[in-house]
């Protein structure tokens, strides 16, 4: 038999309700072939919040596990060995915190922290950019990077620190130069972060040698495919040129992946199975440039929460390529391809480029904002593609018709995973039975030292270890650490982004209706763009406040992570006319109901809201029954008519 | 609206309900003949159930991206822990394409839903060349009305620091270090207009240090020449709230000087004629004002009826051109 490679390590990105359910569905997914774990926390978790915060209300266990405290962390690995493990986590703001339960926990076990392998993703430049669970300042955010680096380089040596994201950087719009461009220049700040406190060139070659990266992979796998290899190379050069390592493992360019979520339809949701398949072949098919661990995600994410089955024909797909096909019997078949070679080239070296485009700005932390114009309008183009119809999704705005589906047969209310309405009531419960089970002088005494790592700039870890051991809660840390470094708000990145038009012809009719519609108001229709909870996923948001003002709307935009009451205060005293709520984790019946009590209280039931998110059509129906105006989901992906249609919903509210 | 609603409407401002401070302002806005009819009505009600001088009225100006918003979060924050209320007007500007506009500084101001002492309100320049929408000034009446201190943030980009003093009593600039703000006013000759300064993002250390010189040192020769008073340029961080106390006492102490000279009434007499003429020029055009008798007569005019206690847009709304 012919010899050949060892395949990726295959994960699935999974948590859901509870610890104990989280704990269930891994050992399931492990027996069915899974070599590694991917956990999902909840949002709460992610933004240092207990369950029982207010800001947690309707998100525990919602988008992953809730992790409150050693006790959750123990039940989420019970019957499972972390010494031979390999874990990623994705966390970041509270990405020390989560380590340290980890560490904890394994130790419990009788672990040695020398063996464990796995990744946290702490990376916070990405969270500011697209993702949205950031809690803190650049700065001390930075330095908890660089805490958790050096930390896990001497004492967690087999462990990926940090896990540089292309991946949400793709999903908010970047191109393959913009992706290679950004995490590259992430990247940068970690390491020159690291370099900043002195460290030996031993360590630094260390610290280098551990940083991965996680990237997206698209439906243009050919351009993966280069964007890999330049990825590869760029990194390479980088190492050499600016860090001086010489050691060539040590610069080697390690990656995982998840594959695009982004163009994933709503619509024929089973055409989701080929894209996934296609994106991994991106990723997998050069040996030179291959991931070393890939998670899929499923092909109805569009619709809602997989089930275990979708995850599991996922984790077949990878199987399938891996085991079945001849792929691991090659060596790189791109080596010497003048195509392939071509178009790395191009990527590489545009990328590079755009780097020094950041690094002129002073590096990635201050030219945040700068980034995420840049990625606005890139999104703001992709999207305008589609309208047009010069990007084709089949499905979508091409081959639109369909036999009726038997997967999503009666709307799909049951094609979806459901959250446990009690897990939120249960989770809070056991956190307050956990609470008064412990040492509350040992809890107070690991807060004071907590609190004093902080304020001194000393190593954040070995504190948050011995907090961890002593009982403190996820809330707790994030508490005494807000205390010490504020708190953050990431820019929008609307205001400098300049429009893009779906269809000239379209937006002049649509502008003319908006200036009718003011005739009749006495004023510009105003509109409120709201994204209450914690979900940060704000590209949506920002897409339709970027076209809503370019039809001719005033558009009020806080950002993410408003509360229901913080909305209904702001349409109240902007005086708008029309507000729209986006909601993507899945909480968007209990946020609405909330708002929609609030609005009624100011006596603004008047005001027509609309929301969009990840609606499954039962709830969408429940929604509308309960008041709101209209419900639009990704199938709705021509913004000009969802304008189209605000502006009838403030006319209708007008006459009314 | 008649007469009875428009005198409950006003007192209900004047009682800082929120409500009504935001329909009142919704009222101003609105650009429908009768909606105007009942703006004079509810401004010269709000005049005659306040006393229009005692808010304290602050303009906050300067170049996009340096850190406004965050400042006027932070002085906000300062004032209400003073005990006083606050009612914020955030100005952003309008598209000139489409008309539209994104009002983003509300994100950048921390707002406890619950506190009834702090209302913050965005409103779109519409395409004004002073970068001030047409409605600011209305606006700033009710908020004064309502409110013991108001804050009116601009992005001054030239024109708009002179828009700005007409409806403030103290000009605050802020200027971000690094930047070669400082020449730019220098250039444009604005650099005159604010009462204070503020080099914010302190937080650079050396770099910010370095504009406060530069700043001061430019002061001190546009000043020489006017020989006012040297305004008074102070190191900010919105962000570790360095310095915002000392902002806070500087912004203060600036209009107990104002009252006590005199110069108060003085000013807003001057800048509610002005605000008056814009109007003017607005809504009839330069031919409008030749017709009138020209610029310095309808000035003349528009400034004894505001002596006499008439509001801008009443003042504005008494001329008519043949």
């Amino acid at each position: 038999m012919k010899k050949r490679d060892a395949p990726w390590i295959m994960r699935t990105y999974s948590g859901h309700s509870s610890p104990k359910a989280s704990n269930e569905l891994y050992k399931q997914n492990l027996a069915k072939g899974q070599t590694g774990l991917s956990v999902a926390f909840d949002l709460p978790t992610q933004t240092g919040y207990d369950s029982d915060h207010p800001l947690a209300r309707g998100e525990v266990g919602r988008t992953g596990v809730p992790v409150c405290h050693i006790g959750d962390m123990r039940t989420l690995f019970d019957g499972i060995g972390l010494e031979q493990m390999n874990t990623s986590m994705t966390i970041n703001a509270t990405a020390a915190w989560l380590l340290a339960l980890y560490i904890a926990v394994a130790e419990e076990q009788g672990a040695n922290p020398k063996k464990l392998r796995g990744t946290t993703q702490n990376d916070i430049i990405k969270e500011y950019l697209s993702r949205g669970t950031y809690i803190f300042p650049p700065a001390p955010s930075m330095r908890l990077i660089a805490d958790t680096v050096l930390y896990t380089v001497e004492n967690v040596p087999e462990w990926n620190p940090t896990n540089i994201c292309s991946y949400h950087l793709q999903e908010a719009g970047a191109t393959p130069e913009q992706e290679v461009a950004y995490s590259l220049s992430t990247a940068i700040a970690v390491l020159d972060e690291v370099r900043k406190r002195g460290v030996s060139a031993a360590v630094l070659t260390d610290t280098f040698s551990r940083l991965s990266f996680f990237i997206n992979s698209s439906i243009r796998f050919v351009d993966e495919v280069c964007k890999q290899r330049a990825f590869g190379r760029l990194w390479e050069k980088l190492g050499r040129d600016r860090y001086g390592i010489t050691d060539s493992k040590a610069l080697r360019f390690r990656y995982g992946v998840q594959v695009n979520s982004l163009g994933l339809t709503e619509a024929q949701p089973e055409n989701n199975i080929v894209r996934i398949v296609l994106e991994m072949l991106g990723v997998t098919l050069s040996k030179n440039a291959r991931a070393r661990a890939i998670q899929l995600p499923a092909w109805n994410e569009a619709l809602g929460l997989p089930r275990p089955w979708d995850q599991q024909l996922s984790l077949r797909s990878q199987q399938i390529l891996a085991y079945e096909t001849d792929l691991l019997e090659f060596g790189d078949i791109f080596e010497g391809s003048p195509v392939i070679e071509g178009r790395v080239g191009e990527i590489a070296g545009a990328a590079w480029a755009e780097v020094e485009a950041v690094l002129k700005r002073g590096g990635v932390v201050p030219a945040v904002e700068y980034v995420k114009e840049r990625l606005v309008a890139s999104h703001a183009a992709r999207i305008a593609a589609i309208e047009r119809g010069d990007q084709i999704v089949v499905g979508v705005n091409k081959f639109a018709e369909s036999a009726p589906s038997p997967l999503t047969a009666e709307g799909g209310a049951d094609a979806i995973l459901r959250v446990d309405p009690a897990a939120e009531q249960e989770q809070v419960a056991r956190l307050h039975a956990f609470r008064a089970s412990r040492d509350k002088a040992a809890v107070e005494r690991t807060l004071a030292g907590l609190r004093e790592a902080a304020k001194s700039g000393e190593n954040i870890m070995p504190a948050s270890i011995a907090a961890a051991k002593a009982g403190v809660t996820t809330g707790e840390w994030g508490g005494a650490l807000r205390d010490a470094f504020g708190e953050y708000r990431a820019p929008t990145g609307v205001a400098g982004a300049r429009a893009v038009t779906g269809d000239p012809v379209a937006l002049e009719a649509l502008r003319e209706k908006v200036v009718a519609l003011e005739r009749i108001l006495g004023r510009r229709p105003k509109l409120l763009v709201g994204k209450p909870g914690l979900d940060g996923h704000s590209n949506g948001a920002e897409q339709i406040a970027l076209r809503a003002r370019d039809a001719g709307f005033e558009v009020v935009y806080e950002g993410i992570r408003v509360t229901p009451q913080q909305l209904a205060r702001a349409a109240a005293d902007e005086g708008v006319h029309l507000v729209g709520l986006s909601i993507l984790s899945g909480a968007h019946l209990d946020l609405a109901r909330d708002f929609m009590a609030q609005m009624k209280q100011r006596g603004l039931e008047k005001i027509p809201v609309v929301l969009g998110g990840i609606i499954p059509d039962s709830d969408a129906t429940e929604l509308r029954n309960s008041g709101v105006r209209a419900v639009y989901t990704p199938k709705d992906f021509r913004i000009a008519r969802i304008l189209e249609d605000l502006v009838a919903y403030v006319r209708e509210a007008h006459a009314a | 609206m008649i007469g009875a609603t428009v005198r409950e409407l006003a007192l209900r401002v004047v009682a800082s309900e929120p409500g009504a401070v935001a329909r009142a302002i919704s009222l101003v806005e609105d650009r429908r003949p009768h909606a105007e009819v009942t703006t004079v009505e509810l401004l010269r009600a709000l005049s005659e159930a306040s006393d229009p001088f005692r808010a304290a009225r602050i303009g906050i100006t300067g170049p996009p991206g340096v850190g406004k918003s965050t400042l006027v979060s932070a002085l906000a924050k300062a004032t209400r822990q003073s005990g006083r209320t606050v009612g914020v007007l955030a100005v952003d500007p309008s598209s000139p394409r489409s008309g539209g506009a994104l009002l983003g500084d509300r994100a950048r101001i921390e707002i406890d839903p619950a506190d009834l002492g702090l209302f913050v309100r965005s409103m779109a320049s519409g395409g004004e060349l002073g970068g001030l929408a047409r409605a600011a000034s209305a606006a700033i009446d009710v908020l004064s009305a309502a409110y013991d201190v108001v804050l009116v943030e601009t992005t001054g980009v030239g024109q708009s620091e002179t828009d700005v003093e007409h409806v403030a009593d103290t000009v605050l600039m802020v200027i971000q270090p690094g930047s070669g703000d400082v020449l730019q006013f220098l250039k444009a000759g604005i650099i005159e207009i604010p009462d204070l300064f503020a080099v914010n993002k302190a937080d650079l250390g050396s770099i910010a240090e370095r504009a406060l010189g530069e700043l001061s040192a430019a002061l001190a020769v546009a000043h020489s020449v006017s020989e006012s008073d040297i305004p008074q340029v102070l190191l900010t961080s919105a962000s570790t709230q360095a310095g915002i106390p000392e902002l806070l006492a500087a912004l203060d102490a600036h209009r107990a000087g104002l009252v006590k000279s005199g110069n108060l009434r003085e000013r807003r007499y001057r800048a509610t004629a002005a605000a008056a003429f814009r109007l003017f020029v607005h809504r009839w055009g330069e031919q409008g004002v030749a017709d009138v008798g020209g610029k310095t007569a309808l000035l003349a005019h528009l400034e004894r009826r505001v002596r006499d206690g008439a509001t801008a847009v009443e003042a504005m709304s008494e001329m008519r051109p043949r």
